[in-house]
């Protein structure tokens, strides 16, 4: 399916969805609680099939968070990004590592990195850094005097 | 949480293999749970050499940062350069000269011939065969003389730049790589006869640790490892960048999903790896080696994403640029983290020598998992 | 002739002469026990330099090249580095096992030593029941490495010593079947006989196809009973980092290795006398000529050119093959050499009875 056909598609399947655009593939701004209901939904639609998350990140913007997940499909080889915002204070999202397996690493990363949490999770902790770690590294705000170097 | 130390509640023994361990190659440390010699469970610790690669990232300018890539899949370091000059082209729009298309490709499948050499040595040792790790190393060593003539270094190339390669080629690379490909190409009939046809090798491998296809697709498994399960994800393939579009060569694909299927996978890509270099050697153009870019790149605001195939799967670079000098958030997504998920669903039921060749067929690097 | 017989012969002629019968057992007991450590020690060393420099050519290297000429005083450094080590033993551990056990490991293969004959004449003790002495004592082995890994208190090691326990258990049958094979045919237990009755040549061309069979059995089953490579569980560097021996250190863990070595020059010395005729040389049939040849060759060079070929054919193994599974070392040996060994065992009595062998 090329862009246009994604796009037409995914109008039908959400009420009134707002797309980014100039970007490579087709990105979709999603609320966030439409996010899970869509994903289980467009894992296994029909023609669209997204059945690979290849990429699970947190972008940190200072006043909110965005939560983004590139998608494809092995079958019809066509690309999503899809991108849910989060308030900066409390940045809670449901899940979705019970849909694509991959997720249960990628969100854990980015629980660590970032201090998103997931709701449903199966297993939430710390991945790389030590339990005890105080302080969210990834964030923009996040000072450390010792483990930091500034150029 | 299962204890760190101990038996669980059920009587299950709890041992903790690594963070210094000989066969998780690195500091991976793995608590696995066992019920006799049988592996109940097994929960990767990481982050033992986790240098937040991304953060630092986001303080170096779009020439710099390239670098520091170099050093998480350490392995295969010219594809990950190449991954993130990528996404910094993209950005730059800029179209790079056909002379240095060629050498990039022609570099990135030498790296990953070193590396699935490396691997095979590796493998076999996991499986208790020392003596296939000093054959690979013999070969390994001379492509690591000719990147060191080329490049200047034997492990951390940084040999891509945005807009080409560092520097021409050596005069003489081309003969070089000829006599290793003459040469290898005997060593790899060699390799099967010591390993591949070996029944104890065979009886190892064969059955131990199934991945189905619909569970590496869900997992997110690339590389060798999905290819291994019959899932075609060869991003050279796909998606061609370079001139892997012009080239033929077949993305190898072995349906059984078990140990042996990943195996046999790599064995092929070797094969495949030399194809393609015996294509292109020949046919260098002639011409500029790196496109004209300005001293400061500014990327525009935006996002960029590029794909590219590693020697062990997808490596994903995404940049979200403020239009600054440097980027404002980086993502690196890389083959392990993701493989590495999967190893728990695979290792379950199996025993503790079955988990050790499983972690051999999977090829982790735990830089490139921890970042 | 100057032979090693001879001298041994002389020295108890002249003892005799000088003391009563009772100070002389005890001052041959003396000097008996010493040769034993001196072997002992000439062993390890040579053996760990053997192994290194044939693994070495194997794996296209040179080896160990320069300590002394040609690397030969490699072990010899070694050693000397490991007894300068410090014996630790861990917090956890129970002390008078964990120390107990490398000993008895290293008791356990002196004892074997016993009845083994390194040249015409030269047997410490050539006792009636040599071949059963010999498989009652080997099976004790298991018990210093399973004192090891319990003691150790350390689960690399526990799960190295219960693999070695079901190992050397289920192989020692095998091993046991084979030796069997040929006293059938001997009709002995007694290790100088066994060699007697391979002057016109050796069992293992003598007693047909049984034999070659029981010899490859045989060979199997000692390399999985000294714990090497291929069936190297108990220890399993990439699965278990040493097995049994992880907590050791210093000479304690020099005392596994060096035990280790004996053993296999131990089992390669059955192997040599029970299939290879032991020290008797090369004889075939009538062909007297031929054989008066072979006796010109020293008897302790035959035996030590046949136990170092055996020695070498393990080492081969070793730096070859990859390591099986538990599971499916122990299939190996109850599905497929147990039956083998026996229903080879029983030709093996056919042909004795009906005397079909040379």
């Amino acid at each position: 399916m090329n862009k246009e056909e994604l796009k037409a598609r995914l109008e039908e399947m959400l009420p009134s969805p707002s797309f980014e655009e100039g970007a490579e593939w087709t990105t979709v701004l999603l609320d966030k609680g439409v996010w899970e209901g869509f994903a289980r939904e467009m894992r296994s639609a029909e023609t669209l099939e997204f059945d690979y998350l290849f990429c699970v990140t947190a972008v940190d913007w200072r006043t909110h968070f965005t939560m983004v997940y590139h998608l494809t499909s092995t079958t019809r080889r066509h690309m999503l990004v899809v991108k849910v915002r989060l308030d900066h204070d409390e940045p809670v999202i449901r899940t979705v590592s019970d849909i694509w397996r991959t997720a249960e690493f990628h969100e854990r990363e980015a629980f660590d990195l970032f201090g998103v949490v997931f709701t449903g999770h199966p297993d939430l902790r710390r991945l790389f850094m030590t339990d005890e770690w105080q302080g969210w590294p990834l964030r923009k705000d996040y000072e450390d005097p010792v483990n930091m170097i500034k150029l | 949480m299962i204890e760190e130390l101990g038996t669980t509640e059920q009587g299950d023994l709890v041992i903790n293999l690594g963070p210094q361990h000989p066969s998780t190659h690195g500091v991976l440390h793995l608590v696995i749970t066992l019920s006799g010699e049988t592996i109940r469970k097994v929960e990767p610790h990481l982050g033992y050499i986790h240098r937040s690669i991304e953060k630092m990232c986001e303080s170096l300018s779009y020439r710099q940062f390239i670098y520091v890539t170099s050093r998480m899949d350490y392995l295969s370091s010219h594809i990950n350069n190449h991954g993130c000059a990528l996404c910094v082209e993209k950005g730059l729009q800029i179209e790079i000269p056909e002379r240095a298309k060629v050498i990039r490709v022609l570099m990135d499948e030498l790296t990953r011939l070193a590396s699935h050499q490396l691997w095979w040595g590796a493998m076999a040792m996991d499986v208790g065969a020392l003596t296939p790790f000093f054959h690979a190393f013999r070969e390994r060593e001379s492509i690591n003389d000719i990147m060191e003539e080329t490049c200047g270094a034997r492990l951390t190339m940084n040999y891509m730049v945005p807009g080409g390669v560092m520097a021409d080629i050596h005069p003489n690379f081309q003969k070089k790589v000829k006599e290793f490909v003459r040469y290898f190409n005997t060593k790899i009939d060699e390799y099967d006869e010591l390993v591949t046809d070996n029944i104890i090798f065979k009886s190892r491998m064969k059955g131990i640790g199934y991945l189905s296809p619909e569970s590496a697709v869900s997992y997110g498994c690339t590389g060798p490892t999905a290819r291994g399960s019959g899932v075609s994800c060869d991003i050279r393939k796909l998606y061609p960048y370079e001139v892997y579009g012009r080239v033929s060569f077949e993305e190898v694909i072995d349906g059984g999903g078990d140990c042996f299927a990943r195996y046999n996978v790599r064995m092929q890509e070797m094969r495949q790896s030399v194809s393609i270099i015996e294509q292109l050697i020949d046919n260098i153009p002639e011409g500029e080696f790196q496109a004209k870019t300005k001293a400061v790149l500014k990327l525009p605001k935006g996002e960029f994403y590029s794909r590219v195939e590693t020697a062990r799967g997808e490596f994903g670079v995404y940049i979200i640029s403020e239009g600054g000098t440097t980027p404002y958030r980086i993502k690196f997504r890389s083959p392990g983290f993701s493989n590495l998920s999967a190893l728990d669903h695979m290792a379950r039921g199996h025993k503790i020598g079955d988990l050790v060749a499983i972690m051999g067929t999977l090829d982790l690097v735990i830089p490139d998992i921890d970042r | 002739m100057l032979s090693i017989e001879n001298i041994t012969h002389s020295i108890d002629a002249w003892l005799n002469g000088k003391f009563s019968p009772t100070v002389v057992l005890l001052l041959e007991s003396v000097i008996v026990g010493l040769c034993v450590i001196g072997l002992f020690a000439v062993l390890g060393l040579v053996l760990v330099l053997m192994e290194r420099k044939v693994s070495a050519y194997m794996q296209v290297r040179l080896g160990p090249n320069r300590v002394g000429p040609a690397g030969t005083l490699q072990t010899v450094a070694d050693t000397l580095k490991l007894a300068m080590k410090e014996g630790l033993t861990p917090d956890g551990a129970d002390k008078l096992l964990f120390n107990l056990a490398p000993f008895l490991v290293i008791v356990v293969a002196m004892m074997i030593l016993a009845p083994v004959a390194f040249a015409k004449g030269i047997q410490i003790w050539d006792i009636n029941i040599g071949v059963l002495y010999i498989t009652a004592i080997s099976s004790l082995s298991v018990v210093g490495v399973l004192m090891a890994g319990w003691a150790s208190n350390n689960k690399y090691s526990l799960l190295g010593a219960m693999r070695s326990g079901a190992q050397i258990v289920s192989y020692e049958l095998s091993a046991g079947m084979s030796v069997i094979s040929i006293v059938v045919l001997t009709g002995s237990l007694r290790i100088s006989d066994i060699i007697t009755s391979q002057q016109d040549g050796w069992w293992l061309f003598k007693g047909h196809i049984p034999a070659m069979i029981s010899f490859i059995i045989f060979i199997i089953a000692v390399t999985a009973e000294t714990n090497r490579a291929p069936f190297d569980l108990a220890e399993a560097e990439s699965e278990l980092t040493a097995g049994f021996h992880t907590e050791y250190s210093g000479m304690r863990f020099a005392l596994f290795f060096l035990a280790e070595y004996v053993n296999v020059f131990i089992v390669c010395a059955i192997a040599a006398t029970l299939f290879l005729g032991g020290w008797m040389p090369l004889h075939i049939g009538h062909w007297a000529g031929f054989n008066r040849v072979m006796d010109y060759i020293p008897s302790s060079l035959w035996f030590m050119g046949k136990t170092f070929f055996l020695i070498f054919v393990i080492m081969w193994f070793r730096w070859t093959f990859p390591r099986l599974r538990i599971d499916q070392l122990l299939n190996l040996e109850w599905k497929y050499l147990l039956p083998m060994s026996m229903v080879n065992l029983l030709l093996m009595t056919v042909i004795s009875i009906e005397g079909w062998h040379f």
